[in-house]
């Protein structure tokens, strides 16, 4: 019968529109802003910095080294090495960046810095209410504005946090044990105990 | 400066000439801003009242430099530039991408990942299908409600994507030597219940659209791709089976595991803009299948070769011409190594630019509402036509 087609696809979507208001199935949508759906612990926006401790200054585990800067795919990382060092987490003397910025409106959150990085140190994040009235000051973000606790870290990708931390303790605990094992040598009191654990 | 060309040139008007003086041809510029060419796409139509005397695609609107970009950077820094070609199919821009730098620098994928790529690639395939049907049906004026199932169903795979790798479009997943990470927990148990409601959704689909007389009687008939043309033309994918050409990358190459799994391939009879709606709604059941296979069949081990050098690859001097069956075709890349760490030539073969040019064959003598129908059928989209 000519119709009887449409009148099937009808019922159809009359089923859809009945079956919306119990089945949850049926209506996916959330009542964004007021309603939000917390995101996977994968999801990735823009890359920041994680801090040790409580201050970025001594904290930062990035060590300057550029690898995040030269595989940006977009080249929006710029980085510019500290003339001094400062001790990492176990206690060897690494490069610090004197400039790290990022340009926001530039990056396109592939996340391969956060892939290529040795350190742990540039991971990506999870906000995504990004908005700024200019286009230059605010979308530049600067080491003091992308510097983030791993406290903060911990709580948006507690599972690779979980990881990094236990193998980052490991690191520290073999170091610890080659300084007192130097220490009780006293062999070499000059050389540096720790040169070899990191590698 | 395409427009001012054409109309400074009347001759090409010239052979359309009117018969009478109370009628004549109408050059009409459709796009690029026009919700029915999917993206910013411009056909130059001469029109005879409503009949298409000519068309002439015009695009290069979305250009991004893709092959150039890709030059410039390492191996690993076009992995998510691939991602915006067809920027509907990201995983299957990946693979392609990655299935030729493996073959150029003889990189062997483990199993697992073999197993990963079937698996994201064919719920790609899936959801692809099903928003093009969609699409389609916006396209011939059911406004809204065909395109929202589809969405709605896409929605539930883009979030398994969001769980696995981290956005739901941008996917940036597989690498050369395997993909990025495993699956989050749980994940797998979710896109099996993911796959297992879809057949449900695809009989509901077709209840609401196969049958419909007025999707019958703007499909059926019009826009016929003859198979002679399709192959001359290298029209490949979904609309070239739809010709009843049986030319599926899968079988033909067998690239990956596919040799592994069970699947048909679907083919049209007439070529008209319903075969090829049909042919991708039987792909999608085919995708199932081998979804449903993968899925219980997906062993344990690396995701990732660990001899796999992802940063500063060089691979040694030479060629390669990588191809899979992406959803909307052959998607092929060419690359050429000179040993050092970037590409020295990088070049793609979109599926959707060569599909694209049959379009003034398959308009001609329509009208213009059909015009909308029949590219919507062919499946462009303007990311992986203009890169």
């Amino acid at each position: 019968m000519l119709g009887s087609g449409i009148i099937k696809g009808f019922i159809e979507t009359g089923r859809n529109f009945a079956e919306s208001y119990f089945v949850p199935e049926r209506l996916t949508t959330v009542q964004y802003p007021e309603e939000q759906l917390p995101p996977h612990e994968n999801t990735r926006t823009i890359p920041f910095l994680v801090y040790d401790a409580s201050d970025p200054a001594v904290g930062l585990r990035c060590t300057a080294c550029q690898i995040c800067e030269q595989e940006c795919p977009p080249g929006c990382i710029r980085i510019v090495k500290d003339t001094t060092k400062k001790p990492d987490f176990v206690g060897k003397m690494q490069f610090q960046p004197a400039v790290f910025e990022i340009d926001i409106s530039v990056c396109m959150g592939c996340g391969i810095c956060a892939e290529v990085c040795p350190f742990d140190s540039i991971k990506m994040d999870h906000v995504f209410n990004l908005c700024a009235v200019e286009r230059l000051e605010s979308m530049l973000v600067r080491k003091e504005r992308l510097a983030k606790s791993n406290d903060y870290f911990r709580s948006i990708h507690p599972r690779e946090a979980r990881e990094i931390d236990a193998q980052r303790g490991e690191e520290k605990a073999k170091a610890e044990a080659k300084t007192r094992a130097a220490a009780a040598a006293k062999a070499s009191p000059a050389t540096n105990p720790v040169c070899g654990a990191a590698a | 400066m395409i427009s001012a060309e054409i109309h400074n040139d009347t001759s090409a008007l010239a052979e359309f000439e009117p018969a009478s003086l109370d009628h004549d041809v109408l050059e009409v510029a459709m796009g690029p801003h026009h919700p029915s060419t999917h993206g910013v796409f411009r056909m130059d139509l001469v029109l005879d009242g409503e009949t298409v005397v000519k068309l002439k695609p015009v695009f290069g609107y979305l250009h991004r430099n893709h092959e150039k970009i890709a030059e410039q950077n390492g191996y690993l820094a076009a992995i998510p530039y691939t991602d915006r070609l067809d920027y509907i199919c990201s995983m299957t821009n990946n693979w392609a991408y990655v299935l030729t730098v493996e073959k150029l620098a003889g990189i062997t994928v483990p199993e697992r990942a073999e197993y990963i790529r079937v698996i994201v690639g064919e719920l790609t395939r899936l959801f692809n299908h099903v928003c093009l049907a969609g699409f389609l049906l916006q396209d011939m004026g059911a406004l809204g409600t065909p395109l929202m199932y589809a969405f709605r169903e896409r929605e539930k795979i883009l979030d398994l994507f969001e769980a696995l790798s981290g956005s739901r479009m941008m996917c940036n997943y597989l690498r050369f030597g395997g993909c990025r990470c495993d699956f989050p927990e749980g994940w797998i148990a979710r896109a099996g219940e993911v796959v297992s409601n879809f057949s449900a959704f695809l009989d509901e689909f077709e209840a609401l659209l196969t049958d419909n007389e007025i999707l019958q009687a703007r499909a059926q008939g019009v826009g016929v791709l003859p198979a002679a043309l399709a192959i001359n033309a290298g029209v490949t994918g979904p609309s070239l089976r739809a010709s009843g050409v049986d030319y599926d990358l899968r079988k033909v190459d067998k690239y990956g595991i596919y040799a592994r799994f069970e699947f048909r391939v679907p083919l049209g009879k007439n070529g008209d803009v319903f075969d090829r709606y049909m042919v991708r709604i039987l792909e999608a059941r085919e995708s199932l299948k081998i979804l449903e296979a993968a899925l219980a069949a997906i062993p344990e081990g690396p995701i990732l070769d660990p001899k796999t050098k992802l940063r500063g690859l060089r691979p040694k001097a030479g060629e390669a011409y990588g191809r899979i069956e992406a959803p909307k075709g052959e998607l092929g890349f060419y690359l050429i190594s000179d040993g050092g760490p970037k590409p020295y030539r990088f070049r793609v073969r979109p599926p959707s630019l060569i599909n694209l040019t049959i379009l003034e064959d398959l308009c001609l003598g329509h009208t213009v509402a059909d015009v909308v129908v029949i590219l919507g059928s062919i499946d462009i989209v303007l990311g992986e036509v203009d890169r």
